[in-house]
């Protein structure tokens, strides 16, 4: 079937098109330039709309055994925000960890149409990609987390060449259907197991004697010698801690150039100044990653209110379990691969700490200068839930609404940021750029975020609403490949999504040492590691394998 | 940091004896020191993952034979050559109406009009797989059903303690390599999970230096049995002094002095003991099962033992492993979570996920007459459908039965509708979920089988309802 959207106004970064009227053709859920039987098409007049790709969150964590273990920890938040069954939609729940069903129709409900669990354990990943099969709509996709796992600590610590640790990535990600590495406090989930607290970049892990540096080192290059997309996601050591902007800093010098994505940036950008020796580092990071080009950030914005922290960090979320609220936690050791910690949190805005968290995020937003290398996220749950983007999105295109918001936080906290003199407001091609070029470019998704022929027809309509929070939260109409799924808000049709991934080059004798190492040590075999196609599809997703890069041997 | 962390035996990665590479160690272990040496190449084509308790062991041989049969050859232990053997027993494989056999479509008409007329039905047992489950909670929303598993009188032990406050937990191959401490609470572990000792031990060496003979095992409660690895202690008590036991020892744990010399029947020294011990572990681990605490408010126990392992973890490592997971109960229960968000004792009745520990307990429901069908899925044993007391002194009462369940399942005469299901792993592929609830195991099919699967039986179901 032939579909033209007819007179919108198309913001389409990835070709530079800034509002430009246009007509969109779709045909059996890819965009078509216009056909020569465009007469027949149906039409759907969406003129005076903006009309953009669907959006791509880059890091929310939206499946796998930490976040199950975040659902199971809080039904008082669940309950508080179910949704009922109806003739298309089942019931489910959550605010913070919402359920898989809820979560898939919810982004689609806000225009996105594709979502990355940015922190899979390669030994969860079967889980994982289970509950990924179970988000309807959107599309999915997963980064292995690496740096903990004592296969990956055992060779950088006997000096393996780095061919052979490259292999060992590829490995991980194949089996696992991966698109991206992650580390997360690169040694440190391990030092935990060894009762070691902290571990700085250059600090030693006490068995292993290698230090998070290395572990940087060795896996920005074999991401990059792989032609994997995206550079090493990382999630730095020092969490949370007052005065890690120095660390984060480092971080970035230890990718020596390469490609590297420092996520949730916020938690990582703090500094010791002032009577509570807790200050901003925004200033400092921004200025960091605008003098390096190598360098990405997804922001990890807090928004006030009730959430959940869930991090493979367990190292850091045990450190911060007393903080939470309600106050609970799990801390758990995982298999000799990684771990997790999840602890509630809430933040509130008349608390010094939590309102400077805020208004750090938004001055590394608003100081950062190139929309392509920053990204729109709240580390879901961590730094609040993504049905919040919305409400973020005002804050960075609505300067005096942003003042009021900055009026009504922590008068101490405002007093020692500089948001309120920040003039800047992103535009709505900026917001695109970040929420859906951006996201795409980096992970390699070549027919994803924008709208030229061939692309798939992942489409957004908005009504251009000078309230850009209600503007993001109600489209107007939403297509996932080429189908309406959501029309004024509400959901018109359920689909299933893909799973995309990379599937670099590799010399697959490594898999021989892996079956010795799982049945030495291990409690399953390397060969039950590997999840098929055939699985995947089982769990409920299509594939989609992108391009790497030319590799780097 | 204890000194001993900083032991260069200890502490440095050993790259000359047993890492994979480097130029002294090829390929090819010593593998005759391991018990049961499995052979990757040949176990990747024979070896299959048994579904019969929660360890999921991997590397299960079995042998199919002509008549449909399965045997477990090699490496199977009792509860994994029962679950085997009893797949094996031929049976009728037909459904059947009120006793009397039916197409597949009459039976899943049947119950589908069971379910229509039902004010308030209860789907229970969830004895099933995820794609099982996947089903189960569909076909729960559609016909505004309450979800509750078998085991979750056990699993509330865990998870009312889990709500409250967390917990510190590991998995089992970080106790393989790490635990030089364990404490194992209330149970032998082995009548439940028979090969938990033999998964746990490292015969031939661990990643860190460990050896099996440095360990020390504690049992509090159950007689240790034979293959404890390591020194093992038993300090002997009744389950039902274990919430006074383990209250004494997460306040010693604490550094709280006792004036009490005794703690139930057991001496307080003895109690100094363990809490030496477990203060001094590198890497202890508290190991309990939630079926074998039997005793009334047994969660406040769960609560104690997570309150020690908090205060151990001030100073060292100490987590927690509850055993759990058998008749599916781990899966079941993740599925629901990850679906809807609640776990089990959720209704689905007033058309949204509506979730209650008390009202919705299965047993409850029954023995109240408040459900008027039970629709019961026991896909890998025959767990037996509750039939509680009448609250009047009459006969149980039990409501129109649909029952999913082995062909020779032992209530299948008085189900108004009965489907004889498939079994995962052994008819069909599947997944399941692991005690320690990170490893989610493929199953794969043993033998060639037209029995229907609980998920297809369940679609079909949901398929025929009108109301909704």
């Amino acid at each position: 079937m032939l579909m033209r959207l007819a007179g919108g106004r198309i913001i389409d970064p990835a070709h530079g098109v800034d509002g430009q009227v246009r007509d969109l053709y779709v045909r059996d859920g890819r965009i078509i330039d216009a056909p020569e039987d465009a007469a027949t098409a149906q039409s759907i007049d969406v003129s005076g709309r903006i009309v953009m790709a669907g959006a791509i969150d880059l890091h929310t964590h939206i499946g796998g055994g930490k976040v199950n273990l975040a659902r199971l920890l809080l039904p008082e938040d669940h309950r508080r925000s179910r949704d009922p069954r109806s003739e298309l939609t089942r019931s489910s729940c959550g605010h913070a960890a919402p359920g898989t069903l809820s979560t898939g129709y919810h982004y689609a409900q806000m225009g996105y149409t594709a979502c990355f669990e940015p922190a899979m354990l390669p030994i969860n990943a079967r889980q994982t990609h289970l509950e990924l099969g179970d988000t309807p709509i959107v599309d999915k996709g997963c980064y292995a987390m690496l740096g903990n796992d004592d296969f990956f600590l055992r060779m950088l610590a006997g000096k393996q060449p780095q061919s052979r640790i490259n292999d060992y990535v590829a490995w991980v990600m194949d089996c696992t259907q991966s698109i991206a590495i992650k580390v997360v406090n690169p040694g440190g989930i391990s030092a935990f197991k060894f009762n070691q607290r902290r571990l700085d970049v250059d600090e030693l892990h006490t068995h292993y004697r290698v230090t998070p540096r290395q572990v940087l080192q060795a896996l920005t290059r074999a991401v990059h010698e792989l032609g994997v997309p995206h550079g090493l996601h990382v999630h730095g050591c020092n969490l949370g801690v007052p005065g890690n902007v120095d660390t984060t800093l480092a971080t970035m010098d230890a990718a020596e150039g390469l490609p590297i994505h420092l996520t949730h940036i916020q938690f990582h950008s703090y500094g010791t100044e002032g009577d509570r020796k807790f200050s901003s580092g925004a200033a400092r990071i921004a200025e960091a990653i605008n003098a390096r080009s190598n360098v990405s950030a997804d922001v990890g914005q807090i928004m006030f209110g009730q959430t959940v922290t869930a991090s493979g960090d367990n190292m850091m979320q045990y450190r911060n379990a007393d903080l939470g609220s309600p106050r609970k936690a799990v801390i758990m050791d995982i298999e000799c691969d990684a771990g997790c910690g999840v602890v509630p949190f809430r933040y509130r805005d008349q608390s010094f700490v939590n309102a400077l968290q805020w208004a750090i995020g938004l001055e590394i937003f608003l100081s950062v200068h190139d929309p392509w290398r920053i990204f729109l996220t709240t580390d879901h749950p961590n730094g609040a839930p993504f049905t919040t983007y919305p409400h973020l999105i005002r804050l960075l295109t609505d300067r005096p609404f942003r003042n009021d918001m900055f009026e009504k936080i922590n008068p101490d906290a405002r007093a020692a940021s500089i948001l309120g003199s920040l003039q800047r407001e992103y535009s709505l091609y900026e917001i695109a750029i970040m929420t859906r070029a951006g996201p795409a470019r980096t992970l390699g998704l070549s027919d994803r975020g924008h709208l030229a022929a061939g692309a798939a027809a992942d489409i957004v309509v908005y009504r251009d609403d000078a309230d850009r929070e209600r503007m993001f939260t109600t489209p107007e109409y939403v297509f996932k490949d080429g189908e309406l799924v959501v029309r004024d808000g509400k959901l018109v049709k359920i689909t299933a999504g893909n799973v995309h991934t990379v599937k670099p080059e590799y010399d697959r004798s490594i898999q021989t040492d892996l079956e010795d190492y799982f049945e030495r040590y291990q409690t399953t075999s390397a060969v039950g590691f590997r999840i098929s196609r055939d699985e995947l599809c089982e769990c409920g997703s299509g594939l989609i394998v992108h391009d790497c890069r030319k590799a780097v041997r | 940091m204890r000194d001993g962390m900083l032991r260069p035996d200890f502490a440095r990665p050993d790259t000359t004896s047993d890492a994979p590479w480097g130029p002294t160690v090829g390929r090819g272990y010593n593998r005759c020191m391991l018990p049961n040496p499995k052979q990757p190449s040949a176990a990747a084509a024979t070896s299959h993952t048994c579904p019969f308790c929660g360890l999921l062991c991997d590397d299960v041989v079995v042998a199919p034979s002509g008549s449909g049969a399965v045997n477990v050859s090699e490496r199977g232990c009792e509860l994994s050559r029962a679950g085997f053997a009893r797949q094996s027993a031929p049976g009728r494989d037909a459904p059947r109406v009120n006793g009397s056999e039916a197409s597949f479509q009459q039976a899943v008409s049947a119950a589908a009009r069971i379910l229509d007329r039902a004010v308030q039905p209860l789907i229970g047992g969830l004895a099933t797989d995820v794609a099982g489950m996947r089903a189960a909670v569909e076909l729960a929303d559609r016909c505004g059903a309450v979800l509750d598993h078998a085991n979750s009188p056990a699993k509330f032990r865990n998870l009312l303690a889990f709500q409250d406050r967390g917990g510190i937990t590991t998995t089992l191959a970080e106790v393989r390599n790490r635990a030089d401490v364990l404490v194992i609470v209330g149970t032998d572990a082995v009548s439940r999970f028979p090969r938990f000792f033999e998964r746990i031990a490292a015969p031939g060496g661990t990643l860190f230096g460990l050896k099996d003979s440095e360990r020390r095992s504690i049992f509090v409660g159950s007689k240790p049995p034979p293959d404890a690895p390591g020194r093992s202690d038993w300090i002997p008590c009744d389950r039902a002094e274990l919430p006074d036991v383990l209250g004494a020892l997460a306040a010693l744990a604490a550094g709280v002095r006792l004036d009490a010399t005794q703690a139930g029947s057991v001496p307080i020294a003895r109690l100094h003991e363990v809490s030496d011990a477990m203060r001094s572990a590198r890497y202890g681990v508290l190991v309990w099962a939630a079926a074998d605490l039997d005793f009334p408010h047994a969660e406040l126990t769960v609560h104690a033992m997570q309150h020690m392992l908090a205060t151990l973890s001030r100073t060292t490592r100490f987590s927690g492993l509850p055993l759990g997971g058998n008749e599916a109960d781990l899966t079941a229960d993740a599925v629901l979570l990850w679906q809807v968000g609640f776990p089990f004792r959720t209704s689905f009745a007033s058309g949204r996920a509506d979730y209650d520990p008390y009202l919705f307990d299965a047993r409850r429901l029954l023995a109240r007459h408040e459900v008027d069908a039970l629709l019961w899925i026991s896909t890998l044993s025959d767990v037996p459908v509750p039939a509680p007391a009448d609250a009047s002194g009459g006969p149980p009462l039990i409501p129109p039965l649909i029952l999913l369940a082995g062909p020779n399942a032992a209530q299948s005469e008085r189900a108004a509708v009965f489907f004889p299901v498939a079994t995962p792993g052994i008819d069909h592929a599947g997944h399941l979920v692991r005690t320690d609830k990170v490893l989610t195991l493929r199953l794969t099919a043993t033998r060639p089988s037209e029995r229907a699967s609980c998920a297809r039986i369940l679609r079909a179901i949901c398929e025929e309802l009108h109301g909704c």
